[in-house]
């Protein structure tokens, strides 16, 4: 009974209940105009008839008298499935004819009449009739009719059949409704029941296609999708909760090492003040990995955006190339800028600014001389901005050895450091921010051969230029460098 | 730097009572309260040079305090202290009339360093002066000239401002972060050492060639400009 219900409530019941609702009221429609059309065609038929007899007796009746007509209507009547006839005197007497009793006035009535009258052999009902009375010359009344027994017969099997094909309507369609009902609740409750077992259990599994290619299929492909989504989330999420208990472990794990060593250990004072410097150098290094995880996170989340502001890309590459000039300078790496003016930016001047300082230093930290190999015009590092197809594209290039295609996905995530930069310092995040912070500004970053070297190159959005009828015309802030 | 009057409302008594000992060793006055509605009262009703406002108290939350404080007409330097240390939240505790916003955790000479331009900076006839002497090193803000011992030294204008952030604070620690949100306005750590060698190529041009050496490295603290005859 549950499994009924459960069928009733189906869309592709209800549906099915439409469809047969509105075939039914289009069955009774159609045959109705058929049966309302044929009584019209038949009494048409039936009128002609009378008026062509009627024409007819009257000629006759015309030429040879009443002893004509009586002659005619007797051989007539006597013939079976004839009309009806009757002739009467003008006060009414019949004379001649089929009729045994007549309504009373009818003769009176002009035009075509319907009446009931009682046929001479069947003494059961009474039939109807179509007649019409014409007063001939002297007084003497013609009646002449046509039953209508006939036409009535033919709209009762009508109004039988439309009754017979709406009940096999109801039940076919009702019967063919559940069915169809029943293959698509089947098909859902084997999707629903498959994703339950997949959302209790193994994530990896998927949603069996039926192959049809229909809605249904669609909607699993679709699920399946989605799924595929969650495990790479998830698969993030597990490598970046290894990745952080690793590179959190690690400096954690010495920092208690030193303690414990020193306080086992350590004789004099001096001994006790390198352990402690060494520890708290160790948990700078801890505060530092963690700010920029969390940078990352928030950066991610899409939070800050409130925060967010128009400014000048330019100066943001300007700032960013003279705070490592120095920096290049003491590396031997001659760091060239390539900013113009008037590249607004709508986003927040600190992330971007932060996200270039730390390609930068990748850049001077990497391409520097002793890292490119010896017949490599390495030591340069260009950073530059312009415009590009309605987006701002930051470009930081050097002639370092570059990264390999194949690695260039990798080093985006957290904490992935290469084989050759793990002596050097760093935590593994800094492309990681600059990825995270070009994708909260709806942009993105990417890596190409710098033939030589590496080239990152991040394309945000640029600042449509507003009207003045939209918005405020925001002043540029002044440029504190100038 | 003379002695300092500084306030503590902060909820961890036990990093509040570090933080006072520490300042009480560095030669200053610094009085704890636990939580929103006492630190309010006061820094209302008593005088202090600086308040250390926690962001996150009972009571009353440290934005808030601060919000009542100025509706006071209460303009005593508040020092924000917070765990959340990301750009935006910075930007909500300088919005709401806080005067400086330093990230937990925090190393205690950053702090102080901090809490003493701060306290400084309250007291008239002190750092907008248009010139800046120490020792023979002259500093013209208007004219943008730089003298040592009357010879001109010429400056690229970031240096110009670093130097002048420096020797507005003349004898007082200025730190890498403090001198990064001045002269840079950025709030983001670096990581490399760049501050330094912006600082070390300043004093290749200040003190190269002269008597006494005034751009000091404080070690594990940051840079002072001190006349070193002292």
């Amino acid at each position: 009974m549950m499994a009924l219900g459960k069928l009733f409530r189906t869309t592709a019941f209800k549906i099915s209940l439409a469809y047969l609702a509105i075939s039914a009221i289009g069955a009774g429609l159609v045959l109705g105009m058929i049966g309302w059309n044929m009584k019209h065609v038949i009494e048409e038929q039936i009128s002609q008839t009378i008026e062509t007899n009627i024409t007819g007796l009257s000629e006759q009746y015309a030429q040879g008298g009443i002893r004509r007509l009586v002659n005619i209507i007797q051989r007539r009547t006597r013939r079976p499935g004839a009309g009806l006839y009757l002739v009467t005197t003008p006060a009414g007497e019949p004379i001649a004819g089929n009729i045994v009793s007549l309504p009373p006035d009818i003769l009176a009535k002009p035009g075509l009449v319907e009446m009931a009258y009682q046929p001479p052999g069947d003494m059961g009902g009474k039939h109807r009739a179509l007649v019409r009375i014409f007063v001939l010359d002297g007084g003497f009344r013609l009646l002449v009719g046509h039953d209508l027994e006939e036409g009535e017969r033919l709209r009762g099997i009508l109004g039988d059949a439309l009754l017979t094909s709406l009940v096999w309507l109801v039940v076919i369609g009702t019967l063919g409704g559940l069915w169809v009902a029943r293959r698509v609740l089947n098909r859902v409750d084997a999707i629903n029941a498959n994703a339950r077992a997949i959302v209790a259990g193994d994530l990896s599994g998927r949603l069996r296609l039926a192959g049809t290619g229909d809605e249904l299929d669609r909607l699993v492909q679709n699920f399946n999708a989605m799924l595929e989504r969650i495990s790479i989330l998830m698969a993030g999420l597990k490598e970046v909760s290894d990745n952080i208990a690793h590179d959190l472990k690690t400096p954690l794990t010495r920092m208690r090492g030193r303690v414990e060593q020193a306080l086992r250990s350590a004789k004099s004072p001096e001994d006790y003040r390198g352990a402690l410097e060494k520890a708290l150098e160790e948990s700078d290094r801890l505060i530092q990995i963690f700010d920029a995880l969390l940078s990352i996170a928030r950066a991610e989340a899409g939070a800050g955006r409130e925060g967010m502001s128009d400014f000048d890309a330019g100066s943001v590459v300007r700032d960013v190339g003279e705070l490592y000039e120095p920096v290049a300078e003491e590396h031997g790496v001659a760091l060239s800028v390539f900013a113009g003016t008037g590249l607004t930016l709508h986003g927040s001047r600190e992330l971007v600014g932060q996200a270039l300082a730390n390609l930068t230093d990748n850049a001077l930290k990497y391409g520097a001389p002793d890292q490119a190999p010896p017949q490599m015009a390495a030591g340069s590092v260009e950073l530059s901005v312009r415009r590009s197809e309605g987006m701002i594209e930051f470009i930081v290039a050097d002639h370092g050895p570059g990264i390999s295609e194949s690695d260039r996905p990798r080093v985006l995530e957290r904490f992935v450091r290469l084989e050759g930069a793990r002596s050097r310092p760093g935590s593994g995040l800094g492309l990681s921010l600059a990825a995270a912070v070009a994708r909260l500004h709806n942009g993105s970053l990417r890596m190409e051969d710098n033939g030589p070297g590496l080239r990152v190159i991040i394309r945000l959005p640029a600042t449509p230029v507003r009207l003045e009828t939209e918005a405020p015309l925001v002043l540029p802030k002044p440029d504190k460098a100038a | 730097m003379s002695l300092m009057r500084i306030l503590i409302v902060e909820d961890d008594s036990e990093a509040a009572q570090y933080m006072a000992k520490a300042f009480r060793e560095a030669g200053h006055v610094a009085d704890h309260v636990g939580n929103g509605l006492d630190g309010y009262a006061r820094a209302r009703d008593e005088t202090y040079d600086v308040l250390i406002v926690d962001r996150m108290l009972p009571k009353l939350d440290g934005l808030a305090l601060i919000g009542s404080l100025r509706a006071q007409n209460v303009q005593t330097p508040v020092l924000i202290l917070s765990a959340l240390g990301q750009v935006d939240d910075r930007v909500k505790g300088l919005r709401s009339g806080g005067d400086d916003y330093l990230a937990k955790p925090y190393a205690f000479s950053e702090l102080l360093a901090r809490v003493e331009v701060l306290a400084r900076r309250n007291r008239p006839g002190l750092g907008e002066d248009t010139l800046y002497r120490v020792n023979g090193l002259e500093l013209d803000r208007l004219a943008h000239k730089l003298t040592r011992d009357g010879k001109d030294i010429p400056l690229q204008p970031r240096e110009f401002r670093l130097l002048e952030y420096l020797m507005k604070h003349a004898g007082q620690v200025v730190t890498r972060t403090m001198l990064l949100e001045n002269v840079w306005d950025y709030h983001f750590d670096p990581q490399t050492n760049v501050i330094d060698v912006h600082i070390s190529r300043l004093r290749a041009k200040i003190d190269k060639g002269f008597e006494p050496p005034l751009l000091h490295t404080i070690r594990g603290a940051g840079y002072m400009i001190r006349d070193g005859t002292r």
